[in-house]
């Protein structure tokens, strides 16, 4: 079954047209990367499919529910769709463990005991147990990062996005943060991931999307877009993401 | 002084015409202290410093005002100032969020409110709130003097409260909310529980000056008129003298004052540096 089902998004922030009939499809399961250069509207697709954005046209069905419905409760829908932000927006007057149990106990309505669990069972995977009663401003960039996946993988949820989630960190703390979203990978968390990061990309997506103008320019696996890409404007990309200076 | 001059007057290798500007700024401060020295002579020598110390510093006159000045003066001007500060901050709040209310009508009358409030004079605002039994006969607030004294200081930090709040909202990254609202935190929640605490901490400073403000305004309750039991510090400084002929009382209110706005406004300055260091 698929998890998204995107058909036809147009998205347009004023007269400037950022998405312009976009079609794809994430099936359960599958990690999907997205590339492409800078102001291709990556991000603005990724937000469409939490409806961050409110698509200017188009359909974005997630688990079968059509999000861009009027009459759909967007609230209920976002709870099964996971976000994780570049610049990690982890709530910085909570702790650890309020960041992770806030949104379980207010918008779940899980019991104390239950979110405590789940708290703990979910830093304990992204390696961060013991800093549970610290705040965010305390911790290295990676380690929010990492709190902000714990945060988001409190909801269970059957969809996780992140866009561009190593970005905004020191490249000696990227590594901690790309073996947990790899261990998500291999744990069949079905993931919809904007990155440069091609290696990850390269060994860890069941697809790689290629982006530019607000169009998808290449879609399949990475062994084709990134090792064998057939347009010329993917080849050019990869060209100056793969050897920068050249 | 001419060009000609100054210039020769900073030019070590000429002989010196002129005074050197080092030595112009001695001189400067010689006559300044000097001036100062002439002036304390003359005070001392003319003030009635018996008559002064009478007056002012009359600590048998000061000495009866205790305990009152605290137990009754002070005790009612905190009651004014606090229930007056929740007041503003509650009604504040609410401004703050109609103000950034996507819906138009809203955003109108917030503005209007704070626009009213901010441009009247608190003594106003308290003849008007006087004067409500005129104009609706036998129409009483709920509190009586405390009632309204809460209303009035109430009504115009409302409207000043409402900015530093929406000031504050503003200031809180927009990240903050969408990561709230991927979580599936509906809109309202996601204000209370994650942006308002936030922008709190953020206009803790000018909201503590805000107190300050209550605190002196908080005088102008005499105007509704107070029984001895709801008198605050600036009438009861007022009646004390009156009753004793002696100014000492009010002094004596006015350093009980200070004793708290001093510390408060070095609370605020505290803050405001602990936030400019966190940036
Ligand atoms: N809220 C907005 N209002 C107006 N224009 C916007 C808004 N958000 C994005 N845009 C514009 O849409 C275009 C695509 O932005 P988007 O953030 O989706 O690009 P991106 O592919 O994620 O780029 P990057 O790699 O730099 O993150 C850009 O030109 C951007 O300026
Ligand atoms: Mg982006």
């Amino acid at each position: 079954m698929s998890t998204v089902e995107i058909k036809n998004l147009h998205k347009s922030f004023g007269s400037l047209e950022v998405l312009r009939g976009i079609d794809f499809t994430v099936e359960s399961g599958q990690v999907v990367c997205v590339i492409g250069p800078s102001g291709s509207g990556k991000s603005t697709l990724l937000r469409c499919v939490n409806l961050l954005e409110q698509p200017t046209s188009g359909t974005v069905v997630v688990d079968g529910v059509d999000l861009t419905d009027p009459d759909v409760d967007i609230d209920a829908a976002r709870r099964h769709i996971g976000m994780v932000f570049q610049q990690f927006n982890l709530f910085p007057h909570l702790t650890v463990r309020r960041n992770v149990t806030i949104a379980q106990e207010r918008v779940l309505k899980r019991s104390k005991g239950e979110c405590d669990r789940v708290a703990r069972e979910n830093l304990e995977k992204v390696g961060l147990i013991e800093k549970i009663d610290a705040y965010p401003p305390q911790l290295s960039g990676g380690q929010q990062q990492r709190v902000a996946i714990a945060r988001a993988l409190a909801m269970n949820p059957s969809l996780m996005l992140f866009d561009e989630p190593t970005s905004a960190l020191d490249p000696e703390l990227v590594g901690d943060v790309l073996a947990v979203m790899r261990k998500l990978a291999e744990d069949g968390m079905t993931m919809l991931v904007v990155t440069h990061e091609m290696g990850f990309a390269r060994e860890v997506a069941d697809r790689v999307v290629f982006m530019d103008g607000g169009v998808i320019v290449e879609d399949g696996p990475p062994e084709q877009v990134i090792a064998d890409p057939q347009h010329e404007r993917t080849r050019e990309f990869l060209r100056r993401v793969l050897h920068p200076g050249v | 002084m001419s060009a000609v001059s100054e210039q020769q007057a900073t030019s070590p290798a000429e002989p010196r015409k002129g005074l050197s500007p080092r030595k112009k700024q001695r001189i400067s401060r010689v006559i300044q202290y000097a001036v100062l020295v002439v002036i304390l002579v003359v005070l001392v020598a003319l003030a009635d410093w018996k008559a002064i110390g009478e007056s002012f510093f009359n600590l048998d006159v000061a000495g009866k005002g205790l305990p009152e000045l605290f137990t009754v003066a002070l005790r009612n001007t905190v009651i004014y100032t606090l229930s007056g500060f929740v007041l503003g901050f509650v009604v504040g709040l609410v401004l703050a969020l109609m103000r950034l209310s996507s819906v138009a009508p809203y955003r109108w009358v917030s503005a209007i409110y704070i626009e009213i409030f901010r441009g009247l004079p608190m003594l106003l605002i308290f003849l008007m709130i006087g004067s409500l039994p005129l104009a609706f006969p036998g129409f009483e607030l709920p509190g009586g003097v405390y009632g309204s004294a809460a209303l009035g200081l109430g009504v115009v930090s409302a409207a000043y409260m409402a900015e530093n709040f929406r000031a504050g909202i503003q200031a809180v990254p927009k990240g903050q909310l969408e990561a709230a609202r991927s979580l599936g935190m509906p809109h309202m929640r996601a204000m209370v529980s994650i942006i308002i605490p936030q922008a709190i901490r953020i206009v803790l400073p000018p909201l503590t000056n805000q107190l300050v403000t209550l605190l002196k305004d908080s005088s102008l309750v005499l105007i509704l008129g107070v029984t001895a039991a709801q008198v605050e510090l600036a009438k009861f400084g007022n009646d004390e003298s009156s009753t004793y002929a002696n100014p000492t009382p009010i002094l004596a209110t006015g350093l009980t004052y200070l004793l708290i706005t001093i510390p408060l406004g070095y609370v605020a300055r505290r803050l405001e540096a602990r936030q400019g260091a966190g940036r």
